[in-house]
């Protein structure tokens, strides 16, 4: 068996840099808008005293659930022992960290008061969900740095497997306590939903699958590494498999919800007459993220082509940020219902539809998190070897490469 | 060694000696004079504690609804406030102010201000309430009765 | 690391708890004209509150008029809420809600507002704490310890929490507020404190209307504890079990 061979990015190019500062600007410029609406307050947003979560909150749960699923890859190498994926499992690893750590970054400008991190590390309340998370999401990432650690360290390698299988369970804990965070609102006719959880383990799942597949293939091209189809054919296969999962448990979701009728009328606000909600819900989030992805990589002629792979993942990732956007903002646009039978009027906005339009700032601080996320994997793709040389079809399934030529290059 | 650590030390003394001797170069904190003839607690245990003290009472009364006035925010500033020569109350936290004069010079910064008034509620511009705020109205008195039900 | 939940009380407090409460009972058994009640009337400043009273609310919504929004002034003007002119971002602690029964037609005009459960969902997700449950059952944010992260307006029921969205000045001494926590009726806790009662209760008595009765749940001889016996009446939302602080009759 060839041994794997694992290389930095040589990072001299004009690409290279470009990119770097592509994303370094991209993230500069989220970072000034968290900036300008913690100093003027979140009234500069488009948020309010009723849609009290916003965009920020859309894009850092988008990147912190796919930080989980991205780890897939690497799990099933370590966990469920298919040496395919082996050489994929530290670039998993790696895009595992740095999403959850931009969405985390994004979670934490987006708070009231910023400047009290250390409060919400210092003082917990162990009934709160939001408060296991933190533990789960800190762990995480220790659990994942240990993980690396043992997959990059070949007197360690025999222990990447128990790592891997920790890893595997920590990221399921973690991923039902995000869907959690909505499952339990109780007040929230949206939410209060026991399948929440699942759903959302699922959901990881597909946005990390789409999202590790375009980063396979953008890296691989960039940096003229040979990658064979074999294992694209692979991801592929179960991204398809992940994008109807979800589309099943979104229809149970839905079916569920319509058979109690205590939930008719926000189930007819999300698929009826929501409007942008409706929309995205059916257009984005069904259609483009859902039935075309499982067109193209269900064809047997099209998925044949590297760039419709690329594009029904691409197309994946925007149904997720939809789908979650309808989850979180849909969910809150629809009126709370204190009087049920009854109509209510107020000055506080009971019982209408809320009024929610993204402001830039929300945009950009969402967008910052993403590319602080490729910025965090592009410098330590440069720093230490998370990439295979190559990944031809004949792939080398063995060890990782003991040898001194190896090391030097690589480790 | 030991004699250039003393020299070090005596250079160190006599540098910070000069500077207070200056005042002009860096100004001594000097906060306004206060209403009354003491504090709430000893003078120079206050320049050292207040803040252990407004921290303690702090969760007391939040959270145990303990209401006692000695270490009360709201309280230092009845004595604390200076009026400009209108008779207005100026900030307590503004330039030169008691609150902020000595955080100024040592670098302390505190977000208290951003919530708690500056200010005591002043009788002439707050609303027609303030005789029932000061606990005299017969309104107030009737209420003590209502609220804890010892009707028969 | 802190535990701020605030119904962990030391041991040597709960001594102190029962100590006084076998002198109350003594006290009950040697002076039968002696009650309860004022003894609690007499808590003194330097006394922590104490979990046997639960602080409530019942709003008869049948002398509870369209259109006055007398209760809810006198909470603006307690707590300082002047408007900003955006509505959409301005706090509200109380509001006048109407309603139209779809069926019959029949209207109402109550307010809302903190209904200070007593298994509070905001109390329950807040992480760090700062949303808790006061012995004395009104519910509060820590505003010392709010981080602003939301979560207590997701899971609130009734909508009765704002976000402080932008730079305050002139707070009212006894009501601080400011920019990036979270806030709502709190019983005017300054006041109860001192044996006064909310805002917009006394507003509401003042006024004439006596559509507010505020008081001591816990002690069956309180004059809300017999309102509460009179009248049927009813919790918002009483499908969640939460148990409110606030109960409704005429709806
Ligand atoms: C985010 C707003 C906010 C900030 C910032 C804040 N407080 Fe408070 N504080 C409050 C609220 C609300 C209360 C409760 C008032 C009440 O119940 O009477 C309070 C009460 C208090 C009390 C008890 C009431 C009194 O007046 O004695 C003290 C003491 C206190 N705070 C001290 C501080 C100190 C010291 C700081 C700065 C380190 C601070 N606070 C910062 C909101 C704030
Ligand atoms: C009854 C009026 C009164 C009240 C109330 C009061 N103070 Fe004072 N305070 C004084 C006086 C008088 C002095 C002495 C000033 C002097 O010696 O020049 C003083 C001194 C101080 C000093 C030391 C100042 C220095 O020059 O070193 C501090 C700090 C202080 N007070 C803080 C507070 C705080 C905090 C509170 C609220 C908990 C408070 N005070 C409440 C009257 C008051
Ligand atoms: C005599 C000078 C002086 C005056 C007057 C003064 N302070 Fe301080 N204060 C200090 C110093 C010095 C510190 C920093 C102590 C430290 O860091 O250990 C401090 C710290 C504090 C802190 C803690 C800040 C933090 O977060 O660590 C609070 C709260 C505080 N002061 C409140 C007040 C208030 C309120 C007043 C006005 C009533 C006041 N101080 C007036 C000197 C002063």
């Amino acid at each position: 068996m060839v041994p794997i061979r694992y290389q930095t990015l040589a990072g001299k190019s004009a690409g290279y840099w470009l990119l770097f500062i592509a994303l370094a600007a991209v993230t500069a410029i989220g970072y000034a808008a968290a900036h300008y609406m913690e100093v003027n307050g979140h009234y500069v947003t488009g948020m309010t005293n009723q849609i009290v979560w916003g965009t920020p909150h859309v894009f850092a749960v988008f990147l912190i659930v796919a930080a989980s699923g991205i780890l897939n890859v690497a799990s099933i190498s370590s966990a469920f022992g298919k040496p395919e994926y082996k050489p994929l499992a530290r670039l998993s690893g790696l895009l595992s960290i740095a999403l959850l750590v931009g969405g985390l970054i994004v979670l934490v400008l987006d708070l009231g008061r910023p400047e009290r991190l250390v409060v919400a590390m210092t003082y917990y309340n162990f009934k709160s969900i939001f408060a296991w998370n933190i533990f789960l999401y800190v762990g995480f990432l220790l659990v994942v740095a240990v993980y690396l650690w043992m997959m990059f360290e070949p007197r360690m390698n025999k222990y990447s497997k128990p790592a891997g299988i920790v890893a595997f369970i920590w990221r399921f804990v973690l991923t039902t306590g995000t869907g959690s965070i909505f499952g339990f609102l109780v007040a929230r006719q949206a939410y209060d939903a026991a399948i929440m959880a699942p759903m959302f383990i699922v959901m990881s799942l597909s946005f990390g699958t789409a999202i590790f597949l375009v980063v396979l293939v953008a890296t691989f091209q960039w940096t003229s590494r040979p990658l064979g189809d074999d294992i694209l054919r692979r991801l592929k296969n179960l991204l398809a498999i992940f994008v109807a999962a979800v589309l099943y448990l979104t229809v149970a979701f839905h079916l569920t919800n319509l058979y109690a009728t205590e939930h008719h009328g926000v189930e007819r606000f999300l698929l009826l007459d929501g409007g942008v909600y409706t929309a995205v819900f059916w257009l984005i989030q069904v259609v483009l993220g859902g039935l075309v992805p499982l067109l193209i990589l269900f064809s047997p002629t099209v998925s044949r082509s590297r760039a419709a792979i690329v594009l029904a993942a691409s197309l994946v990732i925007v149904g997720g940020l939809a789908q979650v956007y309808v989850i979180i903002i849909g969910g809150q646009a629809y009126p709370l219902v204190l009087f049920p039978g009854m109509e209510e009027t107020s000055t506080f906005f009971d019982g209408v539809v809320h009024a929610y339009v993204p402001s830039l700032p929300e945009l950009l601080l969402g967008v910052g998190g993403i590319a602080l996320s490729l910025l965090i994997a592009v410098i330590a793709m440069r720093v230490l070897p998370f990439l295979p040389e190559q990944l031809p079809d004949s792939a080398p399934h063995g060890e990782d490469a003991p040898t001194a030529a190896a090391a030097s290059t690589a480790r | 060694m030991r004699r250039r650590l003393a020299a070090v030390g005596l250079a160190f003394i006599m540098g910070a000696g000069w500077s207070i001797s200056t005042p002009a170069d860096i100004p001594l904190p000097a906060p306004p004079k206060a209403k009354g003839d003491r504090c709430v607690e000893p003078t120079d245990l206050m320049r050292r504690n207040h803040m252990e003290f407004l921290l303690h009472q702090r969760d007391e009364t939040v959270h145990r609804g303990i209401r006692t006035k000695k270490h009360s925010l709201v309280e230092c500033l009845t004595c604390h406030t200076q009026t400009d020569a209108a008779g207005h109350y100026i900030p307590i936290n503004a330039p030169g102010q008691f609150c902020q004069d000595c955080h100024a010079y040592s670098g302390v910064k505190m977000d208290c201000f951003e919530c708690h008034a500056t200010k005591p509620r002043n009788s002439a511009s707050v609303h027609s309430k303030s005789a029932a705020m000061s606990g005299t109205s017969p309104a107030h008195l009737s209420n003590l009765a209502r609220v804890v039900g010892n009707r028969p | 690391m802190k535990s701020a939940t605030p119904n962990t009380r030391p041991d040597g407090e709960r001594r102190k708890f029962l100590e006084r409460a076998g002198a109350a009972a003594m006290l009950l058994s040697l002076a039968p004209g002696v009650r309860l009640v004022e003894l609690v009337l007499a808590r003194a400043e330097d006394q922590p509150v104490s979990a046997q009273m639960r602080w409530g609310l019942l709003v008869d919504a049948t002398k509870c008029s369209e259109g006055c929004t007398d209760c809810v002034d006198a909470c603006n003007d307690e707590h300082g809420l002047t408007g900003l002119g955006r509505p959409e971002t301005d706090a509200q602690y109380i509001r006048k809600v109407g309603l139209r029964d779809k069926t019959t037609g029949k209207t109402h005009s109550l307010p809302v507002l903190c209904q200070h459960c007593e298994t509070a969902p905001c109390v329950d997700v807040c992480p760090t704490g700062a949303s808790f449950r006061r012995a004395d059952g009104i519910v509060l944010v820590d505003k010392h310890i709010c981080i602003g992260c939301r979560y207590c307006m997701m899971a609130c029921p009734f909508k009765a929490r704002s976000f402080i969205h932008e730079d305050l000045t002139d707070q009212v001494p006894e009501s601080p507020r400011g920019k990036g926590t979270v806030e709502g009726c709190n019983f005017c806790v300054h006041r109860v404190d001192r044996d006064r009662e909310p805002a917009c209760v006394e507003a509401c008595t003042e006024a004439r209307h006596g559509a507010l009765v505020f008081g001591d749940m816990g002690n069956a001889n309180s004059a809300l504890s017999q309102k509460l016996r009179e009248l049927t009446n009813r919790q918002i939302r009483s499908d969640l079990g939460l148990n409110t602080g606030v109960r409704y009759h005429g709806i």
